[in-house]
C-alpha cells in the first residue's frame, strides 16, 4: 500500500497518457457527450482538417438545448431546426450513436448518461457543456468543455490538461427534516461564493452526503460549476453500485459484481490530504431561495434580501436587486412569482417530480401563476405517468411537457418574459438567463410547488407539518 | 490559432464583478452552426434594448471607446456556461486582451484556445488603470514576450501567466496538431 489518496488523484492517474515537465498532462478521456449546441463547429473543424471522430464507440450525442417540450414536430425556429439537423448529419457521418428528439433515450445529457449506465465510477467524462460535473456524483471524473476541446476530444479521445488541485468540501452533520440537497448546494455556494472552487476539483463528504439517494448527489454535483469548480464528485458507495445495477451499458452477473468491487475501491482512502478544506453543518441549512443574479445570492426562506450596508460589494448587490426588481431587507416570503419552471439536469429526475408532486397533490396552483414541469428524459416521463403524476401536475393546473432544457436557459419557446419571476428548479439565476429581463428564484423542486400553490415563497416545511393547506 | 506577441490598444473598463457567459453572448446566438460572426452580439443585453436599439446608459456604445480591444474587467470574468461563444464574440468584436484579478477556468482555456491574451492582475492595478480609462483615450502596450504592460507615460507593470501558455500564444499552436504527434502514445494507452 501506497500512500492514502483521494479519488481524485486515483483517477487522474489512472488516466495520464503522457506527462512531461512543465505542460499540462495528457488524460485519456473514457465518454465523451455531445449536444447540439456546442458540437457543430467542432465537427466542421474535423471536417477542414481532413480528421475522423478516433472512438464513436466511446461517444453518445443527444438533442436537448433546443428541442421544443410540446408538439415536438414542429420546430418553428429555422436555426434551431438546422442547428438539429447539424448534429444528426454529423453523427450520421462520423458514426455516432444519437438519440434524437424522437428517441425513446432522449433527455438532458446529464440526466441520460447516468440513466443510460454510461456514467459510471472512475471514468473521465467531458461534454461541451459546463453541468457535466453532475456525473461527478458517481465518482467519475467529469467535467464541461468548450467546442475546440471538443473537437479535441473526437480527433484524439484525450485532452491537455494542468492536473487540478483537490477541494474537500465537508459536509458534518445531518440535513434537517424538509431540507434538500438543492438546499445544501445553494448554502455551500452561498457560504464560500462563486468561485472558491476555481482550479479545483472538489469532493463532497460526509455521513450526509452518502445518506443521500444518487438524484441528490446528482443535485449538488451539477452545481459544482457554480461555486467555480469545473468538477465536483462523490467517492462510490453501495448506494452507487445498486443505482447502476442493471442499467443498459453496465456489465451484467459476475462481471458487474467484479466492476462494482473496484469501483468501490476509488473512494478516498483514509487519511489522504486534500489541498484544501472548507466544511458547513448541515444541520444549519434551511431551505434556500436566491433573491439576486448568481447563485451564491440566496438566503434561507425565512429571511430576507441583504441590507446595502451591510454588504461588502455594495454596488453589485445593489444591480442584483435592481435587476430582480427587489428592495433591500425584503422578507423573502413577500416575493410573489408568476412562473414556476420545474424541470433541468439539476432537479428533472424522477424523485425530483415526486417530491414536487407530494406537495401538489390535492392543491391548486395559484391563479395568475404559470406552472411547467419539464422531465429531464424521455424515460423520466413515461415513468412518471406510469406513478400518475402527470395527472397530479395536471389536476392542480401544471402544464406538463416533453423532456428538454426548456426554461431552464429559453432556447426554444419555453421562456419568461421581461419583468416575469420565476421559481426554478435550475441552477443559474443570472441576468436574462430565462428570458431576456426575466427574473429568476433557484429553489428545490419542493419549495417550487409550494410558490406555485401560494403564488410566492413560503416555507415547504410547513406545508409538510400541516400549518398550510 | 493565430500567434500573438505584442498588442497595444485601447482599453475599455468593464467595472463589473462575475461577468458570466450569458451576458457575454446570449443564448438566442447560441443557435449559429459557424465560428464567425459572433462579435456583433458580444455584452448584447447591455448593449441593445428591447427592440434592439443602441442603449446609451452602455459605455461600450460610446463613440470614444470604438476600435478598444483591450478589455478591463472585475473577479471571476467568464463564469458559466462553457459556451466558447464567448470568447469567440469577445475575439471577433476585437478584444484581443483581457485583463481581469481572475477569470473561470473553463473561460480560461476557451479564451487561450482562441487566441485571446488573458492577464491575471492585482485588483488595486486593475482599479487605477479603470479610472484612467473612464474617457476612452486610454491605451496600453502589452508585451507577452517580455511579460510587460506600459501605459503611455512609459510606466510599466510586470505579469505572470504560466510558462506554457506563454509559449502556446507566442507560437499559435494547434492543440490537436500536437496531440495527433502523441498517436503512439494514445495506441499504447489504449491497448494497455
Ligand atoms: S438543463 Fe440547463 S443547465 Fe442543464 S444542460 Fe440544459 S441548459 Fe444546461
Amino acid at each position: 500500500m501506497g500512500n492514502p489518496k483521494t479519488i481524485i488523484e486515483k483517477i487522474w492517474e489512472k488516466h495520464v497518457v503522457h506527462s512531461e515537465e512543465g505542460k499540462p498532462d495528457l488524460i485519456y478521456i473514457d465518454q465523451h457527450l455531445v449536444h447540439e449546441v456546442t458540437s457543430p463547429q467542432a465537427f466542421e473543424g474535423l471536417r477542414l482538417n481532413n480528421r475522423k471522430v478516433r472512438r464513436p464507440d466511446l461517444t453518445y450525442a443527444t438533442m436537448d438545448h433546443n428541442v421544443p417540450t410540446k408538439n415536438r414536430d414542429v420546430v418553428k425556429d429555422e436555426i434551431s431546426r438546422k442547428q438539429m439537423e447539424t448534429l444528426r448529419k454529423n453523427c450520421e457521418d462520423f458514426g455516432i450513436k444519437l438519440a434524437d428528439m424522437f428517441h425513446p433515450d432522449q433527455g438532458i445529457v446529464h440526466v441520460i448518461g447516468p440513466q443510460l449506465g454510461l456514467t459510471q465510477p472512475g471514468k473521465t467524462i467531458v461534454c461541451g457543456d459546463s453541468h457535466t460535473s453532475t456525473h461527478g456524483a458517481f465518482g467519475a471524473l467529469a467535467f464541461g468543455i468548450g467546442t475546440s476541446e471538443v473537437e479535441h476530444v473526437l480527433a484524439t479521445q484525450t485532452l491537455m490538461q494542468e492536473r487540478p488541485k483537490t477541494l474537500n468540501v465537508k459536509v458534518e452533520g445531518d440535513l434537517g427534516p424538509g431540507v434538500t440537497a438543492k438546499d445544501l448546494i445553494l448554502a455551500i455556494i452561498s457560504k464560500f461564493g462563486v468561485r472558491f472552487g476555481t482550479g479545483y476539483v472538489m469532493e463532497y463528504t460526509g455521513e450526509a452526503i452518502h445518506k443521500l439517494p444518487m438524484e441528490g448527489r446528482m443535485t449538488i454535483c451539477n452545481m459544482s460549476i457554480e461555486g467555480g469548480a469545473r468538477a465536483g464528485l462523490i467517492s462510490p458507495d453501495e448506494t452507487t453500485v445498486e443505482y447502476l445495477r442493471g442499467r443498459e451499458y453496465v456489465p451484467e452477473g459476475e462481471a458487474f459484481e467484479k466492476k462494482a468491487e473496484e469501483w468501490l475501491a476509488l473512494a478516498t482512502d483514509d487519511g489522504a490530504v486534500y489541498d484544501r478544506t472548507v466544511v458547513i453543518d448541515a444541520s444549519e441549512v434551511e431551505p434556500q431561495v436566491s433573491w439576486g443574479t448568481n447563485p451564491s445570492m440566496c438566503v434561507p426562506v425565512g429571511g430576507n434580501t441583504p441590507s446595502l450596508d451591510e454588504v461588502e460589494h455594495k454596488e453589485d448587490v445593489q444591480r442584483a436587486l435592481e435587476y430582480m426588481g427587489l428592495q433591500e431587507n425584503q422578507p423573502i416570503t413577500s416575493i410573489e412569482v408568476d412562473h414556476v419552471f420545474i424541470g433541468s439536469c439539476t432537479n428533472s429526475r424522477l424523485r425530483d417530480l415526486q417530491k414536487a408532486a407530494e406537495i401538489i397533490n390535492g392543491r391548486k396552483v395559484k391563479s395568475g401563476v404559470k406552472a411547467i414541469v419539464v422531465p429531464g428524459s424521455f424515460s423520466v416521463k413515461l415513468e412518471a405517468e406510469k406513478l400518475g403524476l402527470d395527472e397530479i401536475f395536471k389536476e392542480a393546473g401544471f402544464e406538463w411537457r416533453d423532456s428538454g432544457c426548456s426554461m431552464c436557459l429559453g432556447m426554444n419557446d419555453d421562456i419568461v418574459p421581461a419583468g416575469g419571476r420565476c421559481a426554478s428548479t435550475s441552477n443559474r439565476n443570472f441576468e436574462g438567463r430565462q428570458g431576456n429581463g426575466a427574473r429568476t428564484h433557484l429553489v428545490s423542486p419542493e419549495m417550487a410547488a409550494a410558490a406555485a400553490v401560494e403564488g410566492h415563497f413560503v416555507d415547504v416545511r410547513k406545508f409538510k407539518s400541516g400549518v398550510l393547506n | 490559432m493565430e500567434a500573438i506577441k505584442e498588442h497595444k490598444g485601447l482599453v475599455f473598463p468593464l467595472n463589473r464583478t462575475n461577468v458570466d457567459t450569458d451576458q457575454i453572448i446570449p443564448k438566442q446566438f447560441l443557435k449559429r452552426i459557424e465560428r464567425t460572426g459572433f462579435g456583433q452580439f458580444v455584452f448584447y443585453n447591455w448593449r441593445f434594448d428591447d427592440s434592439g436599439n443602441k442603449r446609451e446608459d452602455f459605455d461600450l456604445n460610446k463613440t470614444q471607446f470604438e476600435g478598444a480591444s483591450i478589455l478591463l474587467a472585475g473577479e471571476n470574468f467568464g463564469c458559466g456556461s462553457s459556451r466558447e461563444h464567448a470568447p469567440w464574440a469577445l475575439l471577433d468584436y476585437g478584444f484581443k486582451v483581457i485583463i481581469a484579478p481572475s477569470f473561470a477556468d473553463i473561460f480560461y482555456s476557451n479564451a487561450l484556445k482562441n487566441g485571446i491574451i488573458l492577464i491575471k492582475m492585482e485588483e488595486s492595478q486593475i482599479m487605477e488603470w479603470m479610472k484612467q480609462a473612464e474617457d476612452g483615450t486610454f491605451h496600453l502596450s502589452v508585451n507577452l514576450k517580455k511579460q510587460e504592460i506600459q501605459d503611455e507615460e512609459g510606466k510599466v507593470v510586470d505579469f505572470d501567466i504560466p510558462s506554457y501558455h506563454k509559449e502556446k500564444l507566442l507560437n499559435g499552436w494547434d492543440d490537436i496538431a500536437l496531440t495527433l504527434l502523441l498517436e503512439d502514445k494514445i495506441q499504447a494507452y489504449e491497448k494497455a
